[in-house]
């Protein structure tokens, strides 16, 4: 709840986006605070890089109007206090890591230290390397570099982590983190729940052009008053199937997991079975299982009404 | 002064994109070989092994592969490397950052000029000394200068080319101008061989008025005013201009 307090450098009125005659998005506002981690979700075709690329001004506008730092999207001053990381096919082969970051540090006024950027963004063993021979992840840790060269107010990342191993994408978020911590705000669409899990202090979730749900990532877990069990046993799936009629039961891997809205009951019930129960655990929902329930429940709604 | 702090500096961009556009370059020999060596190729099989008449055609020649030399660069550096840039991707993240479209262009040209140069100055070379061209220091000069200048409508057009066509069909697009245009043009034979009807679409085409507008200072053009020739550039250059700034800054591309 901090972020609130912090002053607003973003703001979104009443945005819609047509494409055609679609609506790609209807009447989204929002608003983003200095240092934040604001994540963007959404299943694909959702609107969440129609809305970056408003965000960025290469979209025009239906309706509404978007202010970044005082300025209209697109404006030079602007651009000159962002950074943004798109999705890229491949970088002009025959530049080196070096060449690009330097040039690109150079559209700054200030840019970040050379070795702290390779430093920040992994980058130190391969600085010599040309573009053509980097790996998929080495790729997004170049663009993230590029992205980040000028210190910027804020950042976009699309899909930053996508290619990416553990590893690297660990010392991904530590990043985040560290320009999150110097005051850098964020907006961030990942596939990767966890990742915005771990990141964001605020989520929105778009679905079919609309904000269906936002909060911090406990808030929005917290619709979910459903809790899993799971646990792995000798005895036969049927046979807890009959005991619990109001719970799902699935197998995943060497386990059993049962969904229930009263883990109490339901561990009395199995208990009461058997106690052939090894490696039980149970956990309240993730960020994936809320974000699949509430865009089902969207979808149903929407259904309903037409 | 104080717009020091958010500012920054412009010239230094310039020469950063240059440099690094012009490494890029030099680390693709695939592209920058055969561009500087086709029209020099041509020209030594045309303008001084088979020549039909030794009097006019390695002069004549030497001009308009000049001309053909110095448009290849310009349609293709700019035509196909935006093309495929933008089908990469990359183009899109150049055009979030914050640097200034002109550093592109800038870098670009000054790409184009400097493949220019060299080719002019191999043909220069070839025509001098394999095919005794005698010329006089102001017109090698004022042949150089037109045909360095009279890169820029290309390079427009290749921007504008660039801008709209897909990275996939750029190359052949673009030679498919670049080919038939020289051919009409006269840049590969004297334009007067070609029949009338052709001889006068050619004055519809940017390159035969480029090559005729060099050809005056050898006296070998076909005596059209010069004014005209400058006139046609200039509205090419200024149409595709026009054409590359609406497609560069017109929003909801794709």
């Amino acid at each position: 709840m901090q972020t609130m307090t912090k002053p607003i450098i973003a703001s979104i009125k009443r945005v819609s986006k047509k494409f055609d005659d679609q609506y790609a998005l209807r009447e989204i506002s929002l608003e983003i605070h200095e240092g934040e981690v604001l994540s963007i979700l959404g299943p694909n075709g959702a609107g969440k890089t129609t809305l970056i690329n408003l965000m960025l001004g290469r979209l025009a506008l239906t309706e509404g109007y978007i202010e970044l730092l005082n300025f209209k999207p697109g404006d030079i001053k602007l651009k000159r206090q962002c950074g943004a990381m798109l999705q890229v096919s491949s970088l002009p082969d025959m530049s080196t890591v070096k060449e690009h970051i330097l040039l690109f540090q150079s559209y700054y006024a200030s840019p970040m230290d050379y070795h702290q950027l390779i430093n920040l963004a992994g980058l130190k063993e391969i600085e010599n390397s040309y573009s053509k021979n980097l790996s998929g992840g080495q790729k997004q840790r170049l663009l993230f570099a590029l992205s980040i060269c000028g210190n910027p107010k804020i950042l976009f990342l699309d899909e930053p982590s996508v290619g990416m191993d553990i590893t690297a994408r660990k010392s991904l978020w530590q990043a985040i983190n560290d320009l999150k911590r110097q005051g850098t705000s964020v907006i961030l669409t990942t596939h990767y729940l966890e990742e915005a899990d771990q990141l964001s202090d605020r989520i929105i979730m778009l679905n079919k052009g609309q904000v269906i749900q936002q909060g911090t990532p406990n808030e929005i877990k917290s619709q979910i008053d459903r809790k899993t069990i799971r646990f792995s046993s000798s005895v036969a799936i049927e046979s807890f199937a009959n005991l619990l009629n109001h719970s799902t039961i699935s197998v995943r891997g060497n386990f059993f997991e049962i969904q229930t809205k009263n883990p109490a009951l339901t561990m009395k019930k199995i208990l009461s079975n058997t106690d052939d129960i090894r490696d039980l655990s149970i956990n309240g929902a993730g960020l994936e299982d809320a974000f699949l329930l509430l865009n089902q429940q969207n979808d149903s709604r929407q259904e309903r009404n037409q | 002064m104080n717009q020091i702090l958010a500012t920054p500096n412009l010239w230094r961009i310039y020469l950063l994109e240059s440099k690094t556009e012009t490494l890029r370059l030099i680390r693709t020999p695939g592209f920058s070989v055969p561009t500087i060596l086709f029209p020099v190729m041509f020209y030594s099989f045309f303008g001084i092994l088979f020549n039909m008449n030794a009097a006019n055609m390695p002069t004549y020649l030497m001009v308009t592969y000049g001309v053909f030399g110095v448009i290849g660069p310009a349609l293709f550096s700019f035509g196909v490397g935006i093309a495929v840039e933008r089908g990469q991707g990359w183009f899109d993240i150049k055009e979030v950052s914050p640097m200034p479209a002109s550093a592109y262009v800038f870098a670009r040209v000054a790409l184009t000029l400097s493949f220019s140069l060299l080719i002019i100055l191999l043909l220069f070379f070839m025509g001098a000394v394999f095919a005794e061209v005698r010329l006089f220091h102001s017109q090698w000069l004022l042949i150089a200068l037109i045909l360095m200048l009279g890169s820029l409508p290309f390079c427009a057009i290749g921007m504008t080319l660039g801008l709209y066509l897909k990275s996939t069909s750029a190359p052949a697009t673009v030679n498919l101008i670049y080919l038939p245009m020289g051919f009409l043009s006269g840049l590969w034979f004297p334009i007067n061989f070609l029949p009338d009807f052709m001889q006068s679409f050619a004055n519809l085409l940017p390159a035969y008025h480029l090559a005729q507008l060099a050809l005056k200072v050898v006296d070998m053009d076909n005596g059209a005013n010069l004014w005209l020739h400058l006139a046609v550039l200039l509205a090419y250059t200024f149409l595709f201009l026009l054409l590359a700034v609406k497609a560069y800054y017109k929003k909801d591309k794709q």
